[in-house]
């Protein structure tokens, strides 16, 4: 380590700083604009450079690391191509807001403009996907918008921030000064709930005969799980979670209901369709959650807990906002709670009796396989203790319903910007963080593909990540509502005679792999490949291929309103 | 409902465009925006026009403040300000209208700036509606070419 006032050039300044970030691991890939980078790189020892196959891959694997950790992930790409390669990965951090600094090559300072070789001007292109970004013009700011970006990225509603380094600035020298504290004039997030709203929303909450908690993401990124199941359970308030929410609860525990919204749980939508008093926290009412807003928790008073004060009265209208940390909101319900509650026995059992009318179930036949089946088996063997990443279509809603997730940070899932392409390169970063649970990534062939270059990074490290590809030979969600809404026209979804051999994919890169069709085989699969640690491994399930996921509501319908079956039901295949 | 929103932004390079984006992205309506340094060099104000209904307005506001960039944000609608806009208004001159031009100039308190054989160069201070006005009252002998600021506006003094 350099000590503070020593000259240093702008490479040897970024190392020091992200030294002072606590950096484990850089998900990277050189260029043109970052030689002077890897030159000092390679004799850096303390942090971990991950070599990638793809810039979209970094920015997945640093956002699977950071959601599993609840560490910010970094990413260091070079210009132009480089930088352009990490917007989807990007958007998909700011979407679900996890903390993420990318770190981007640039042109010679003196070039930026003229069209110069590899130049994108990714500041303006990412400037609506990004909390904020920073072009560094002079090597004496650079120390300093490091610690910035770190800041920003991780303090309030967490996200990605990027950094622009040019050339000629990662050469220059300066004399290293580093300064812990952060003052930004125009980035004050409240954190501290306001006292009169906290004693307003527990004597709601006291009052209420038919409350239900919805809780989202900001539960799990503040730390607040364990505040969460004091009140539930103190107050016997039902809980369910949004896609990003899940484990923020225990899903074995009776008050949790499940996710809400488009695949979510009949009981759970018709809860929030009957609650007397709706208590969102760390949750944005996004419209895959809401359906019809006109028709969503009509009967409600509502509450709404947030760190972003954008999120309060976006898309719902709340009765009482309470802008600030989720941890420092349910704690200070909690103490603020008085002694005498209503009874909610009777609300619990009419849930009780939604959850038996319409439960999730499906049936197993002994020669054909189903995802549920699958998804099932694996939360059973791993006791709802493993890191499930997953990648988007079908397989993702089934491992939403089935997968019972019993802790914070369990499932890392692209919700906000549905990424395919995300789940493997995100289970690869989650793998690089957790050490002491099972990471699993559940994938769809489709997206699969999109990304299935990064599997030479799991195996160069050997990484005993679990590939799960629940493969159906369709882009089965966009199949399903071609079945549904379009007609039946399967414009483009049918993968049967273009998919590659998937094992034989795997063992080319290095992988070992197995398949299987039917019940039994997939439940050994499941085993062998939990007790497999030397690398990773990938199971080609063989699953039934035109099964669709239930309950459904239709976009823009009311979650009141689901679809439980298919419109007109013909034999599976 | 038109809203007049003052924000006090750090004087960077790509502030205004971070800004502007933030608008379009969002759908918001920007009818104008004016910047220019303050009396600290770091600091610039942004006078900015918009319509919406209040849920807008406030969402609106939200996610100026969101911005990094963005130090203060004010409503300056429903408290006591100043706003003035100004305009530069190039006229077609002919001896028959030239009288008449410069009493109505003389109405708007506007000043010529510029004056050749065949056309005239104004300049008129007021409010946006005494703007609107005068472009609506020149209009008839001709107008060539106009540029307006947009409006700048600051909050009233207390005492
Ligand atoms: C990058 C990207 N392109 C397109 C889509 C649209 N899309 C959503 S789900 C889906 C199908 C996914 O198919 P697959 O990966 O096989 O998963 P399945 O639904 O079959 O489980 C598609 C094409 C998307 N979400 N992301
Ligand atoms: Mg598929």
């Amino acid at each position: 380590m350099h000590q503070p006032g020593q000259k240093l050039n702008g490479s040897e300044i970024f190392f020091e700083c992200l030294r002072r970030e606590h950096v484990e691991y850089i998900f990277g890939y050189p260029g043109g604009s970052l030689l002077k980078v890897y030159e000092t790189l390679h004799d850096v020892e303390d942090i971990k450079h991950i070599l990638v196959r793809h810039e979209q891959g970094a920015t997945h694997m640093a956002e699977g690391y950071a959601r599993a950790t609840g560490k910010p992930g970094v990413v260091l790409v070079t210009s132009g191509p480089g930088a352009t390669n990490t917007v989807t990965g990007i958007a998909n951090a700011y979407m679900d807001s996890t903390p993420m600094v990318v770190f981007t090559g640039q042109v010679p300072s003196t070039l930026i403009g003229n069209d110069a070789f590899q130049e994108a001007d990714i500041v303006g292109i990412t400037r609506p996907i990004t909390k904020h970004n920073f072009l560094v013009k002079d090597v004496r700011d650079l120390a300093p918008t490091i610690r910035k970006a770190f800041y920003l990225a991780t303090t309030g509603r967490p996200g990605p921030v990027l950094v622009d380094m040019p050339k000629d600035v990662l050469a220059a020298e300066c004399a290293f000064e580093w300064q812990e504290g952060v003052d930004i004039r125009g980035f004050k997030p409240t954190f501290k709930c306001h006292a009169n709203q906290v004693s307003r929303a527990a004597k709601m909450i006291a009052k209420a005969k038919r409350p239900v908690l919805y809780v989202g993401g900001g539960v799990i990124s503040a730390g607040a799980s364990e505040a969460l199941l004091k009140l539930a359970v103190e107050q016997q308030i039902p809980v369910t979670m949004t896609l990003q929410g899940l484990g923020a609860f225990p899903g074995d525990n009776p008050l949790s209901m499940g996710m809400l919204g488009m695949h979510g749980t009949y009981w759970a939508n018709q809860a929030v369709s009957h609650c007397d008093l709706l208590i969102a926290v760390g949750a944005r009412f996004d419209d895959r959650v809401t359906g019809k807003i006109e028709t969503f928790a009509t009967q409600a008073l509502k509450i709404h807990n947030d760190i972003d004060p954008t999120n309060v009265d976006k898309n719902v209208k709340v009765d009482l906002p309470v802008v600030g940390d989720a941890k420092d909101f349910l704690e200070s319900i909690l103490a603020e709670m008085p002694k005498s509650r209503e009874d909610r026995a009777e609300w619990l059992g009419e849930i009780d009796a939604w959850r038996r009318q319409c439960p999730l179930d499906y049936t197993v036949e002994a020669d054909s396989l189903k995802t549920e089946f699958v998804i099932e088996e694996v939360s059973r063997q791993t006791n709802g203790h493993a890191v499930i990443v997953t990648d988007v279509g079908q397989h993702q809603m089934w491992t939403s319903q089935y997968y019972k997730f019993t802790e914070p940070r369990s499932i890392i899932t692209s919700g906000g910007l549905g990424t395919m392409g995300y789940g493997l390169p995100a289970t690869i970063g989650a793998a690089f963080g957790i050490h002491d649970r099972p990471v699993v990534t559940i994938c769809g062939d489709g997206g699969l593909m999109m990304n299935i270059q990064e599997l030479v990074t799991a195996v160069h490290h050997k990484l005993p990540i679990k590939i799960f590809l629940i493969n159906n030979q369709y882009l089965g969600m966009v199949r399903q509502w071609q079945e549904l809404f379009h007609k039946e026209k399967y414009s483009f979804t049918d993968l049967e005679e273009s998919n590659p051999d998937f094992v034989k994919v795997a063992e080319a890169f290095g992988c070992r792999a197995v398949s299987a069709d039917n019940p039994e085989a997939a439940s050994k699969a499941i085993t062998d490949a939990l007790a497999y640690n030397d690398g990773p491994i990938l199971v080609d399930f063989r699953v039934i291929r035109k099964d669709m996921v239930f309950p459904m509501v239709p976009a823009g319908g009311s979650i009141s309103d689901m679809l439980l079956a298919r419109l007109n039901p013909k034999t599976m295949v | 409902m038109k809203h007049l929103i003052s924000v006090l932004v750090e004087n960077k390079f790509g502030t205004l465009n971070r800004v502007a984006a933030m608008f379009s992205a969002r759908g918001f309506n920007l009818e104008s925006i004016s910047i220019g340094e303050t009396e600290d060099p770091e600091v610039s104000r942004m006078t900015i026009v918009t319509r919406g209904e209040d849920r807008i307005i406030s969402q609106v506001l939200k996610q100026l403040n969101r911005l990094v960039d963005t130090i203060k944000v004010t409503d300056l609608t429903h408290q006591p300000h100043v706003e003035r806009e100004l305009l530069l208004m190039s006229l077609k001159l002919s001896k028959t209208t030239q009288h008449e031009i410069f009493e109505l100039s003389n109405v708007f308190k506007g000043k010529v700036v510029d004056i050749k054989q065949k056309s005239i160069t104004i300049e008129i201070v007021g409010s946006p509606d005494k703007i609107n006005t005068a472009i609506d009252m020149f209009r008839p002998f001709g107008i060539r070419e106009l540029a307006r600021s947009g409006a700048v506006a600051i909050h009233r003094g207390d005492a």
